[in-house]
């Protein structure tokens, strides 16, 4: 966390990766900060805008093709988010966010050079992957059960730098068997839902790693309640 | 082509779809609205062009407001003599070809056409005038991207000329696609969602707004000079003249709906002074804007079926408890992550109940939101809770089904 006692939120070009409600992993951070007495600040970044690189959290939503190549060539131009992760701050991409931090994507049928802020490949599956998705988080994370909705064309391929976030039960993920990628304190998922909004103690550990404090408990009963539901939907034992 | 003149396997595919139609009623299935056209169109693939030949056709198709635009359009030009419709929502082919078929012969068509069947519809029915009333996302596990869409609507309009457009200036996306048109008139319908069209489909910059006027910092596209606009009670028409408008449909956003439908009718020749009093015939819509009183509460149904629908709704609702049902059943999309698209704040300070198959997702949707409110697991336990008095009912499609259904399919 920076020397100042705030906590700096950065959400990455809206205006190109905003699409599934992908706002909501920003205001359940957001919230979740505040509930443990946390002053927060939200920057929002346009992508005509340099990107802050004291921020705390940078998060990266999902988008159409045109955007996400867009989102990358500009990101790549600008450097922030290097060097902010670099410095150690905490990102978060979901979608094509997330294809976009590894080595290359394809987007409009070509491929296009990503961030490579994780040991990762992403190239067009055989269908598209719509549907819940559940599985069980690397144990290394510490973290209950995975539950989401996935919308994506993409396969995910992770080098040996990257660790998969999840070993999935249900649904198609990177590759039909794990799902998202983490290293450091870069996580990447294909997961909506919001990601956040269904796994809430995902987004205390992005807090823990911003912080380096362990969250307070605070009153889940509503996310505990759509988490139970969600599961038991897709028959997760 | 009046019924006489149908080649004779469509006269076939006609009869057995009214046939089909008026068995499904009977047999409590349906409104067999879509089942006699099915059928038909098996028997006759050219059904639905050679049942729209000779008639004078309105499409109209949009995200949000077909139905009731369609409605409208249609009280609209009643003056000027029959008009087939397809009132009840069935939007794609079959319900179009179903809807010309029971009409029997008329003068006149107003079809409200899926957004994803403009082409195909157009292609096959000819029309003379077409409404393109907005774009944004809905649906977003099933539905084309916006921009895909007006990509698509675009290179249809193109392709027909002599098609005449009315079309919403207020919708950069809806703009673009009309722009390849021969002639257009716009309306100035207004678009208090604006999370769809903040990138330039023509050259990918940002759209820039200032009140009514937007347009491109990239290229020339930019907010049209409108011939109709929307004024507090009325409608302006391209003479600059003000007209009072008595709807029993409440918001702003269908007195835009009734600014497009008077457009399209006056491209028909219907004139405005006559159409107007008709308007006021539309009163609900399959159950939409509905009001039913039970147990001493007036119940008002909204039907909000993505996130700009969900704004659109919350700008109805009088300052009343209310009750908001989500479900994620087929018709309405699997995915619930539109809740965090759209900002829940207006209800705060109203008693607000929630059930519906995703309650839970619209809980966790809530608490973050600060918006308070209760959770109850049947529309009669919501009833129970609230007092006396107005109550509104806010739900996308199947929760809008089931609450329907035990108000006794209300209409």
């Amino acid at each position: 966390m920076s020397t100042e006692s705030r906590l700096r939120i950065v959400w990455i070009y809206p205006d190109l990766l905003s699409t599934y409600g992908d706002r909501g992993n920003l205001l359940i951070i957001e919230r979740r900060a505040a509930l443990r007495g946390f002053a927060v600040e939200c920057i929002e970044v346009r992508s005509d805008q340099s990107l802050p690189e004291h921020g705390d959290i940078y998060l990266l939503g999902g988008g159409e093709d045109g955007p996400q190549a867009l989102a990358a060539q500009r990101l790549r131009a600008d450097g922030g988010l290097h060097r902010a992760v670099v410095r150690g701050a905490v990102a978060f991409a979901v979608c094509a966010g997330y294809q976009l931090l590894g080595e290359s994507f394809f987007a409009k049928g070509a491929q296009y050079p990503g961030l490579h802020l994780l040991d990762l490949k992403s190239d067009r599956g055989p269908s598209r992957a719509v549907g819940e998705l559940a599985g069980e988080v690397n144990p290394a994370l510490g973290l209950p059960p995975l539950t989401g909705f996935e919308n994506h064309g993409g396969r995910t391929h992770l080098g040996p730098e990257a660790h998969p976030l999840a070993e999935i039960t249900t649904g198609i993920g990177n590759n039909g068997t794990d799902e998202g990628a983490w290293r450091g304190r870069v996580l990447g998922t294909y997961l909506h839902g919001p990601a956040l909004a269904r796994n809430p103690a995902l987004s205390d550990l992005l807090l823990l790693w911003a912080t380096g404090v362990t969250p307070t408990p605070i009153n889940d009963t509503w996310p505990e309640r759509l988490r139970r539901e969600r599961l038991a939907a897709v028959g997760f034992r | 082509m009046t019924a006489k003149g149908l080649p004779l396997r469509s006269k076939l595919a006609t009869s057995l779809s009214r046939s089909a139609a008026a068995l499904s009623r009977a047999a409590g299935r349906g409104d067999g609205s879509v089942i006699g056209g099915r059928i038909g169109l098996i028997i006759d693939p050219e059904l639905l062009a050679n049942l729209a030949a000779g008639r004078d056709i309105a499409l109209i198709s949009g995200t949000n407001g077909k139905t009731t635009t369609t409605r409208l359009t249609t009280a609209a030009m009643s003056i000027l003599g029959r008009v087939a419709t397809n009132g009840l929502g069935a939007n794609m082919p079959t319900g179009h070809a179903s809807a010309l078929a029971k009409a029997g012969t008329t003068r006149y068509a107003v079809l409200e056409v899926d957004e994803h069947y403009l082409d195909q519809v157009l292609t096959a029915t000819r029309p003379r005038v077409v409404g393109l009333l907005n774009l944004s996302r809905d649906q977003l596990d099933r539905a084309k991207e916006v921009a895909m869409m007006a990509d698509l609507w675009r290179t249809t309009i193109e392709a027909h000329p002599e098609v005449h457009i009315v079309a919403n200036a207020d919708d950069p996306m809806v703009t673009w696609a009309a722009a390849t048109a021969k002639s257009v008139t716009w309306v100035a319908a207004g678009q208090r969602w604006h999370d769809d069209s903040w990138v330039c489909p023509e050259c990918g910059a940002r759209i820039e707004r200032d009140g009514d006027r937007w347009w491109c910092n990239g290229c020339s596209l930019s907010r049209p000079t409108p011939q109709w606009a929307v004024a507090s009670g009325g409608v302006i028409d391209p003479s600059g003249t003000y007209r009072d408008v008595r709807l029993q449909l409440p918001g702003r956003v269908n007195l835009a709906n009734a600014a497009t439908a008077l457009a399209i009718a006056t491209c028909f020749g219907a004139p405005i002074i006559h159409a107007l009093p008709r308007l006021a015939d539309v009163t609900s819509i399959a159950g939409r804007y509905a009001t039913v009183v039970r147990d001493e509460r007036t119940i008002r149904l909204l039907l909000a079926k993505n996130p700009a629908g969900w704004l659109e709704a919350f700008d109805m609702a009088e300052q009343a408890p209310t009750l908001l049902s989500i479900n994620a059943r087929d018709p309405d999309g699997l995915d619930t992550s539109w809740l965090y698209d759209v900002d829940f704040s207006p209800l705060r300070g109203r008693r607000v109940l929630i059930t519906g198959d995703r309650a839970m997702d619209l809980a966790v949707r809530l608490e973050v939101n600060g918006v308070p409110f209760d959770h109850v697991t049947s529309f009669g336990q919501a009833l129970a809770a609230v007092p006396p008095g107005w109550f509104e009912v806010i739900a996308n499609y199947t929760a809008f089904q089931d609450i329907r259904a035990e108000l006794d399919r209300v209409n």
